[in-house]
């Protein structure tokens, strides 16, 4: 199975992610990321899902695990580039996903994780 | 039976051209031409190319089948010339009438024709079903091609009743006119989400002041957009609360606590003035 890319850039973790996301993905991505920010100490984490079309309860619910999971290890969480349609059916399926920061795309994550972070 | 039928082809096809020349006048005396546009080569036409298909279609075996296949191109001509008329904004009597009003000549016809009573009576019975069926085919015809335009136009007001307009760089607002249901909502939500992408905007206000009432699904509806446009990364400021509409709220319990709320456009825009950093300052006149 393809992993999804954890980039590293200064103290900032970027994942962008590409393919069509399964369950296994999430799960795997939760592992690997979590890791990552405990060696890196990295103290942001941008998750781009621009490329995702669909976006199903499981995955909203993994990409939140992930933020409040990032929260704790002290690195601060933005999801940046959601699809209109994928909002309107999260917002349709009750999956409010509280508690995780948000911005229109990469330039604008990064300015506010800027922001939280310092 | 057969006989009959021959009197029904023989009619179409024998007096035709007579026939056409009495319905002409009957149509106009009748007022189903309505427009004095339609009244010379184009009634004459319509007329000829009528009796032309009745008399073809009526040669065939199972002529009194009308949803046998030879009365195909009768229908066909009676559905345009519905639709046609339905456009030209006839009533649907009127255009009934192009049908019925051929009975009368038809009629007058046969009886000049047929000596038989009986034979009469059976060949009258038989035209005036036909008749009656297909003058129902113009009517059934033309309600299709009205109803066709009041959806069309339903879907057109419902495009221009969601204007997403930018109000200044990285501020959209949507002025919302006219009663919130779930599908305008659907429309609304999309149009602005898109936008919000396209332009990158950083704040959506979202003006009910032209929304005239406010209940618990309209707040429902609100509430999901908002949260839709949060989820995007964008914030969202509703404006136009007017007091009927606070008070509403409140008595109906609905819970729009960590929304920005404003009671006017100008107190939005201000708002989002400020959260963009920006500052309106006036400038000294000279």
């Amino acid at each position: 199975m393809e992993r999804i890319p954890i980039l590293r850039m200064g103290r900032t973790l970027l994942v962008t992610i590409q393919l069509d996301m399964h369950d296994a993905h999430a799960i795997q991505l939760q592992e690997d990321l979590s890791s990552r920010i405990v060696q890196t100490g990295a103290k942001g984490v941008l998750i781009d899902i621009s490329a995702l079309d669909v976006v199903d309860s499981f995955i909203a619910r993994a990409i939140a695990n992930i933020s409040s999971m990032a929260e704790l290890l002290d690195a601060r969480c933005v999801l940046v580039g959601m699809q209109p349609s994928v909002a309107i059916t999260l917002v349709e399926m009750g999956a409010k996903m509280t508690g995780v920061r948000t911005a229109l795309n990469v330039e604008r994550g990064m300015d506010l994780l800027r922001s939280v972070s310092l | 039976m057969t006989t009959t039928h021959m009197a029904a082809t023989d009619v179409f096809r024998l007096h035709g051209d007579e026939l056409g020349r009495l319905w002409q006048e009957s149509l106009i005396e009748s007022g189903a031409v309505g427009d004095i546009r339609n009244r010379g080569n184009e009634l004459k036409s319509q007329a000829g190319e009528f009796i032309q298909l009745l008399s073809d279609a009526t040669l065939n075996e199972n002529a009194a089948d009308l949803t046998s296949d030879s009365w195909k191109p009768v229908k066909g001509f009676l559905t345009q010339l519905s639709e046609s008329r339905a456009r030209q904004g006839y009533t649907s009597s009127q255009t009934a009438m192009f049908v019925f009003s051929l009975k009368e000549p038809l009629f007058s016809v046969l009886r000049r024709e047929t000596k038989d009573p009986a034979e009469l009576a059976n060949a009258t019975w038989e035209l005036s079903t036909l008749l009656d069926k297909l003058g129902l085919l113009t009517v059934t015809a033309f309600q299709e091609t009205r109803e066709a335009f009041i959806a069309r136009q339903q879907e057109e007001m419902l495009e221009l009743s969601t204007p997403v307009v930018k109000l200044w760089d990285g501020i959209l607002a949507l002025p919302m006119i006219g009663t919130l249901d779930s599908a305008r909502t659907q429309v609304v939500m999309e149009t602005l989400l898109q936008r919000i992408v396209e332009t990158g905007s950083l704040i959506a206000i979202i003006d009910i002041t032209g929304v005239p009432t406010v209940d618990t699904l309209v707040a429902q509806h609100l509430l999901k957009t908002v949260t839709a446009i949060r989820l995007m990364g964008s914030d969202c400021i509703i404006s136009g609360v007017r007091p009927q509409i606070a008070q509403t709220i409140v008595h109906l319990g609905v819970n729009l606590q960590g929304i920005s709320t404003k009671a006017t456009l100008a107190d939005a825009l201000a708002l989002a003035f400020e959260r963009t950093g920006r500052a309106v300052t006036g400038v000294q006149q000279s």
